[in-house]
């Protein structure tokens, strides 16, 4: 049983930090239908940049605030120079324009900052908390909440603010959404740039698990689109809980059947979720125009 | 069809000119293909950092034979294929008269038949045992082989009465390989591995893998062979789950930062590592001191960054190469493979190396130091008899 | 008659669905006078190697609009496949890369039906997986495969003579390149072709005019794997090594570059996105330590501006007919 509990918190915390990463993809998918996979980079930006501001005698809470910052600018700059521009672009191009964001990115952040692994100090301290013979470490708490908390907040600024029914209506129909005044490129980018928040925000919260290096956007991007995808694409719950359970299946995989195949096995099991539900979880079923 | 013919034209020419090489030059140049990006990054950066640092301080002393160095860095950011490529490049293009780099044993293996071809002289920084063994005429190499690092831990496993162990591994190239090499010498050393598991080396949370170990009957011993970041996490989750055998790291944990990303869960932990990591606490009479002290104090200053093993590797193939060189007092690369291969008695930052026709390694055991950490420092552990 | 005039009665030729190859082989034939030393061969190998699975996985995304991040996964599979047939079983090496190619088409196949009825970045998330699949499988299974360190390839010969040297790899592979493009402009052409099309359109407006679109879908991903395979094959034949990145996420990443660069729908489109791709991170090794940040500026650059990819851009540019 104790094995059992040490299973699930190991996936709970994995999949706290996947969580986190997937619900950054959420918010852009939905405002342009774009798959940002610079979303990673973002993730990097807000733990590398704490963590250097904070070698640079920064108290560390208002290192974390700037990081956040930059990575907001970035996430503007990201939209403004190269989205935007690229307007009409079809949606595999836009793609390979955040992967080229996402090269761009780590290359700067090579020179920038340095080729080794970081590590921020845990929020609650580094005692674990002990429940039923298994551990959990109260970051990967603070993880979860944190999730759940942007998940609700963005929840509900989507659903009950004026600025979030305007992106629901430029994600519903650009055009139309202009014809009513909404100006597209303002939602668009407020949209980047909160996306960007979000995941500096998770860079921040996880690195003191996950530790972190310029080059630990692409696999956490990776897992992320994985997980939002599980989940169903434009859904923050679903981000969330396909987060989650990506990081249970891994966990339960390494435990139970092989760890050198943990990720396999993980990936197998999100073909067979959407070979039942081809739109993920919680995804919405799409109407196919002829 | 126009358009087309325009831009196949084009692109020929683009093709000829983007790869067309810089002007020729009298200087002597040396080679290196290393792996200062991607994930193998944490031991190719360092190894670049040396290289240019050291290649810089040579000149500055009127370099080698009367001639200036030049040093041609190319970045495969660890994948082999690119390697291969730029192997290729330093031999065909760049003309280089010897090549110190091969970060990984993957990107290694690649590039040993261009050099081997070509008859360039090639140092490697990889650390599988099957780049010198067979031995092949033009390839050498410093670091220790992963084999030594098992029986370094054996022996000191079999000194404290712990003969049942666990192994938790990385599967990446360096976890997998001195894995398999501990897997192979346990038997002969006395030691019985009981459990064997595994872990992505980009995986945040090992505590499933702890709790299997955990739970096996009669451990003693837990072995971790990793690099990077992994080793750090496997120590902090090791601490997290109160297990109570003692741990080994590997010599892939390379530098003083992993003491810091463990923090107080490394105290205790032990790990077969070169002198350079304990360079100034080395008794004075060790004949590696001053040279491992003169180098961590140039490192250190230079880059601002702890010194790392992996970097000390480049440093001893360089100066290897380059004491080649001098004996042989020209750069023509079969005087100079000679004289490497003659290399006796080479005080090292990492060892001290006796190299021989049948042996282009030339460490053994008494390269590696056990090292235990305490209060978030290195100590070294007296010598167990190996 | 002026001459321009004269040489209009060709006009009809220019059409041929097979023309574009002809300023192509002509550009392979005079490139070698350029070649200084076998550097110059090898990476135009490996450009050819690159644009093989390139025109394969065009054929998936440009014409049959199904996108693939798992591709590099089956050229894993034709690499491997002429590193452990030899070593392990015996087996001759173009013995072997028949038969990576044939488990590729079957692998496509038995995968391929389920997974081709997911859409968009479904199909996407699903292909991923599958080539993150064959990663682990090839890292893991180190008996057969050497494990992340990789194995040797055991060099081939084409009856009797042996394939080494730059040279020689260049002209195989150049000749390669121009059957598989021709395969695939035939392809393109044909009413298999003009049914992938449709599909790519809207794939109900295909179904009600009677096209069998899983039937076609899965076949032309089988085609794009095999494609992928010999490309493979080629790759591990070339380098003598093979390590399990080669089927690694980060390589289909670049092969969709590839296609998408050059232009999705474009034969010649893959060969450019493939040249682009191999030689950048050559000519950028001057920039040292900026070579990453230049790399990703110039990829998004080129598809800001030129949003179609490359040829079908510059096509527009100089007036010139898709191809």
């Amino acid at each position: 049983m104790a094995e059992f509990l040490q299973f699930l918190f190991s996936g709970l915390t994995v999949g706290a930090i996947y969580a986190l990463v997937a619900i950054g993809f959420t918010l852009i998918y939905n405002a342009s239908d774009v798959v940002n996979f610079a979303q990673g980079e973002f993730v990097m930006l807000g733990g590398m940049t704490t963590v250097f501001l904070g070698y640079a005698g920064v108290p560390l809470p208002f290192a974390a605030v700037a990081a956040v910052a930059v990575a907001t600018a970035v996430g503007l700059a990201l939209y403004r120079f190269a989205i935007e521009t690229a307007r009409e672009a079809n949606a595999v191009t836009l793609i390979i324009i955040t992967i080229g964001a996402s090269i761009f990115l780590r290359g700067a952040a090579e020179i920038v900052f340095d080729k080794r692994f970081h590590s921020l100090p845990q929020l609650f301290g580094s005692d674990p908390i002990r429940i039923g013979g298994a551990t959990i470490l109260p970051q990967s708490v603070v993880v979860l909440a944190g999730a759940l908390i942007i998940m609700v907040s963005l929840w509900a600024f989507i659903d009950r603010t004026l600025f979030g029914r305007a992106v629901i209506a430029t994600s519903a129909n650009r055009v139309a959404a202009r014809l009513v005044g909404i100006d597209t490129r303002i939602i668009v980018g407020a949209c980047f740039a909160l996306s960007a928040a979000i995941g500096a925000i998770a860079g921040v919260l996880i690195t003191p698990i996950t530790l972190t290096s310029y080059n630990a956007g692409t696999l956490l991007a990776l897992k992320g689109f994985a997980a939002v995808m599980l989940g169903g694409i434009g859904s923050a719950v679903g981000a969330v809980v396909g987060g989650i359970l990506l990081g249970l299946f891994e966990a339960f995989a390494a435990g139970y059947v092989s760890a050198s195949y943990k990720d396999a096995v993980a990936f197998l099991v999100i073909l067979v979720v959407l070979f039942a539900m081809p739109q993920g979880l919680f995804g919405k079923a799409t109407i196919e125009r002829v | 069809m126009l358009g087309n013919l325009k831009i196949a034209a084009v692109l020929g020419a683009g093709l000829a000119t983007a790869l067309a090489a810089g002007p020729a030059s009298a200087q002597v140049k040396i080679g290196a293909v290393l792996s200062a990006s991607g994930p193998a990054s944490f031991l190719g950066d360092p190894e670049k950092k040396t290289l240019d640092i050291y290649v810089e301080d040579i000149n500055a002393k009127g370099g080698i034979n009367g001639q200036k160095l030049q040093l041609v860095v190319y970045d495969d950011g660890g994948d082999a294929n690119a390697a291969r490529t730029f192997a290729t490049r330093l031999v065909e293009e760049d003309k280089v008269v010897a090549i110190v780099g091969g970060t990984t044993t993957g990107t290694t293996m690649a590039m040993i038949p261009v050099f081997e071809d070509a008859q360039v002289p090639f140092i490697s920084l990889a650390g599988a045992i099957e780049i010198i063994q067979p031995v092949r005429k033009w390839v050498f190499k410093t670091p220790h082989t992963d084999r030594m690092a098992c029986e370094k831990i054996f022996a000191d496993l079999k000194a404290r009465k712990l003969t049942t162990v666990a192994l938790i591994s990385g599967t990446d190239a360096f976890g997998k390989s001195m894995r398999d090499q501990c897997i192979d010498v346990a038997p002969k050393a006395g030691i019985t591995i009981a459990t064997v598991e595994n872990y992505g080396p980009g995986d945040s949370d090992m505590t499933p893998q702890l709790t299997k170990i955990k739970a096996a009957a009669g451990i003693q011993a837990v072995v971790n062979t990793g690099f990077g970041q992994g080793p750090a996490i496997v120590t902090r989750n090791y601490r997290q789950l109160d297990i109570p055998y003692p741990l080994y790291q590997s010599h892939g944990v390379a530098s003083k930062q992993f003491v810091d990303l463990a923090g107080p869960a490394a105290n205790g932990v032990r790990l077969p590592a070169a002198a350079l990591l304990v360079a100034e606490k080395l008794p004075d009479n060790d004949r590696q001191k001053p040279i491992a002290v003169a180098y961590k104090k140039t490192f250190e200053a230079k880059t601002g960054q702890p010194v790392s093993t992996f970097g000390g590797h480049a440093y001893d193939g360089l100066m290897i190469l380059t004491e080649a060189a001098k004996r042989a007092g020209s750069f023509d690369r079969a005087k100079v493979r000679d004289e490497i291969e003659r290399t006796k008695d080479y005080i090292g930052a990492d060892g001290i190396y006796n190299m021989s026709p049948t042996d282009h390694l030339g460490l053994d055991l008494s390269a590696f130091r056990m090292l235990e950490i305490k209060n978030g420092d290195w100590t070294l552990v007296p010598d167990s008899g190996s | 008659m002026s001459v321009l005039a004269r040489l209009g009665r060709f006009r009809p030729l220019l059409r041929h669905r097979l023309i574009s190859l002809v300023p192509i082989s002509a550009v392979i034939l005079v490139l070698p006078l350029l070649f200084s030393s076998a550097y110059y061969y090898r990476v135009a190998a490996l450009v050819f190697i690159f644009a093989i699975a390139a025109i394969g996985l065009n054929l998936l995304m440009g014409f049959a609009g199904q996108v693939s991040l798992g591709h590099a996964g089956f050229m894993g599979i034709g690499a491997y496949a002429v590193a452990i047939g030899p070593i392990h079983l015996g087996i001759p090496p173009l013995l072997s890369f028949v038969l990576g190619a044939i488990l590729s088409a079957l692998i496509a196949f038995v995968v391929g039906r389920p997974i081709l009825r997911l859409k968009g970045h479904y199909l996407a998330v699903a292909t991923l997986g599958f080539g993150v699949l064959l990663a682990i499988v090839f890292t893991n299974e180190a008996n057969w495969t050497g494990g992340p360190d990789g194995m040797t390839v055991r060099q081939a010969a084409l009856l009797n003579w042996p394939l080494r040297g730059a040279e020689t790899w260049y002209w195989t592979l150049a000749l390669s390149f121009l059957i598989g493009a021709a395969l695939a402009l035939n392809l393109v052409d044909s009413p298999t072709g003009r049914a992938l099309r449709a599909i790519h359109n809207s794939e109900i407006a295909a179904r009600v005019l009677g096209v069998d679109v899983a039937q076609k879908k899965l076949m032309i991903f089988v085609v794009s794997a095999v494609y992928a395979s010999v490309a493979g094959s080629f790759f591990a034949l070339l380098n003598g090594y093979i390590t399990p990145d080669v089927s690694g996420f980060l390589r289909s990443i670049e092969l969709v570059a590839m296609v998408v660069l050059g232009g999705m729908g474009s034969v010649t489109g893959s060969l450019v996105g493939a040249t682009v791709l191999v030689i950048l991170p050559q000519a950028l090794t001057s920039f040292h330590d900026y070579e990453h940040m230049a790399l990703g500026l110039i990829v998004m650059s080129v598809m800001i501006f030129l949003r179609g990819g490359i040829v079908p851009s510059l096509a527009g540019v100089f007036g010139g007919r898709r191809s």
